[in-house]
């Protein structure tokens, strides 16, 4: 076994003609794997509003507010979002999804607030929508 | 000329995590060392506290952004103990593949530090470049190129399939000509074995003295892994051998780490090829934990993670509590660094392949003079007193519980 230095020039000289590791990115789009957590995303119609998503949401980055009868609407906080799906994997209904979707970073906390509305109320006329609820900081998960 | 006090960290000690090590120099050398931990604590045990435990392993798997998966396996384990939870053959596997693909990630990311620590950046950006195949391998298994998300508890939440084990296939050997491509570079480079040998010296006896674990003991030639000395998961199943060097220093705990590597590409072709059929979890998500207590202990690629866990019979635990690999090895950094140069603290104190966010969990290390050791009353009685300095009388505030 020899010692000395350079061990790596010849790795350095096979690189120099090689094409670089690094991908062009944001040139090029990102090539996501099938199970990327992304966004979550809602499905307004298929929501039951039985809140086990917000009952299991380690970050509680989710809130469902009832807008009326049988309807709901959803806010997640992306900023508080630590993508692991658990929500997902936890809805009885499938109203939830991990989209592909992750370039999400913005300058304000607002911005960062999806709001997912409720499906239009059905033709019978009933007591007004709620208003958007502004209470969402509070409760603790499971609370 | 009289000693000097320089503090290194808490800003970047060597890595990108707040550390504090006051060093006592005679000249450039290292007469003393003091550690003061605590600047990064984010209070994760008190949060898992009040979180259900489904919620918790997630929280826990962000304990560590290298070893996540060690942390969630580790409460996981520890909980399926307490509550006596069966986890399907399967899915043990499945969490041991994990492991074993964090640990190449783990090792090829340390062995890059080491390279830049020691100005050696070339080195950096092969073994960062090769580690990419195994973040996309994750990704392609878990989703995600860190915390995977792999658990669930009593099971696996992914299975891997045969398009997966065809992907793992085919990196193998890419991994293992890499892994002895640079086995080689650390056996013959000069430059990189005098920089290395007789740095951080720790003598096999200090190292069980100082109790360090995992690669920095066995740099050390202390014979230590819980692999194999307390098989959890598939380990009963699986072969593999402790690789040990007796240099007792940072050249030592670098050839241990490129060694576990090739013997983890072996185990890995092990798990792959006898991946055992069956479910790989729960048909229904446990929620409820039976009361009970239980220590788990999981060799992370730092050392070994400890976990603690009480449950109480609802869907919460009592308490769980975190000893990260690198607050073990901690006491043998002191060690180490006495009696070396200032120059060489950053690559030092690297070579424990530390994690001091991950090792903040608010305690106080005892010391021999004065009181140290503060229950609740003595600390609201502490408090009392300050605030009665400041001419805030507390005394009527009641104490919450009691
Ligand atoms: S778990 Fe699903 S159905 Fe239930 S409230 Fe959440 S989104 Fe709606
Ligand atoms: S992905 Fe996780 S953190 Fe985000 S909303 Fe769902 S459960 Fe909460």
């Amino acid at each position: 076994m020899s010692h000395h230095p350079g061990r790596m020039v010849g790795e350095l000289l096979r690189h120099s003609v090689r094409q670089p590791a690094t991908i062009r990115y944001p040139a090029v789009k990102a090539d996501l794997p099938d199970k990327f957590r992304g966004r979550i995303q809602f499905i307004a119609e298929r929501c039951i509003g039985c809140r086990m998503c917000m009952r299991d949401c380690p970050s509680n980055a989710i809130h469902i507010t009832k807008e009326g009868d049988k309807r709901f609407s959803c806010r997640i906080y992306l900023d508080r979002c630590i993508y692991c799906a658990q929500c997902v994997d936890t809805c009885p209904k499938d109203a939830l999804y991990a989209t592909m979707d992750f370039e999400l970073a913005a300058f304000t906390h607002d911005a960062l607030q999806r709001d997912y509305d409720a499906p239009p109320a059905t033709a019978e006329p009933e007591a007004p929508p709620a208003p958007e609820t502004k209470d969402s900081e509070g409760t603790g998960p499971g609370a | 000329m009289a000693n000097v006090t320089i503090p290194v960290g808490p800003q970047h000690p060597a890595l990108k995590e707040p550390e504090c090590f006051k060093v006592t120099l005679d000249g450039e050398k290292i007469v003393g060392v003091e550690i003061r931990l605590g600047y990064n604590h984010r209070g994760i045990e008190k949060a898992c506290e009040e979180r259900t435990i489904v919620q918790s392993q997630y929280i826990l798997e962000r304990v560590c952004g290298i070893c996540s998966h060690s942390h969630s396996t580790c409460f996981l384990m520890a909980v399926e103990e307490a509550g006596k939870i069966e986890v399907p053959r399967r899915a043990l596997w499945i969490r041991t593949l994990i492991g074993e693909l964090e640990r190449i990630h783990s090792h090829l990311l340390w062995l890059g530090v080491a390279g830049h620590e020691l100005g050696f950046d070339t080195l950096l950006m092969y073994t960062w470049r090769d580690r990419e195949l195994v973040m996309d391998l994750l990704a392609l298994i878990s989703g995600n190129r860190v915390n995977y998300n792999m658990n669930v508890l009593g099971g696996a939440r992914r299975d891997i399939t045969d398009a997966h084990r065809a992907e793992i296939r085919k990196a193998l050997p890419v991994f293992r000509e890499r892994t002895a491509y640079y086995a080689r570079v650390a056996q013959e480079e000069s430059t990189l074995i005098a920089r290395l040998s007789g740095v951080g010296r720790l003598t096999k006896e200090e190292a069980i003295f100082y109790n360090a674990n995992g690669p920095t003991a066995r740099g050390s030639g202390v014979d230590r892994d819980t692999r194999r000395d307390d098989p959890y998961l598939a380990f009963p199943e699986l072969e593999f051998e402790v690789v040990l060097d007796d240099h007792s220093d940072v050249y030592g705990r670098t050839l241990v780490r490129i060694g576990e590597l090739m013997q983890t590409y072996d185990l890995i072709e092990q798990i792959i090829d006898g991946l055992p059929e069956g479910p790989i979890g729960p048909a229904r998500a446990i929620r409820r934990v039976a009361a009970g207590e239980a220590v788990s202990r999981y060799e992370a690629p730092r050392g070994e993670d400890i976990h603690y866990v009480c449950t109480n019979g609802t869907d919460k635990v009592e308490r769980v509590k975190v000893r990260a690999p690198t607050l073990g090895n901690l006491p043998a950094v002191v060690r180490m660094l006495e009696g070396g140069f200032l120059a060489d603290v950053p690559i030092v104190v690297a070579a424990i392949d530390p994690c001091f966010s991950c090792t903040d969990r608010g305690i106080r290390v005892a010391r021999s003079q004065g009181q140290d050791v503060w229950d609740a009353d003595a600390l609201r009685a502490y408090a009392i007193e300050f605030y009665r300095k400041r001419g805030l009388d507390l005394t009527r505030v009641k104490a919450p519980g009691r």
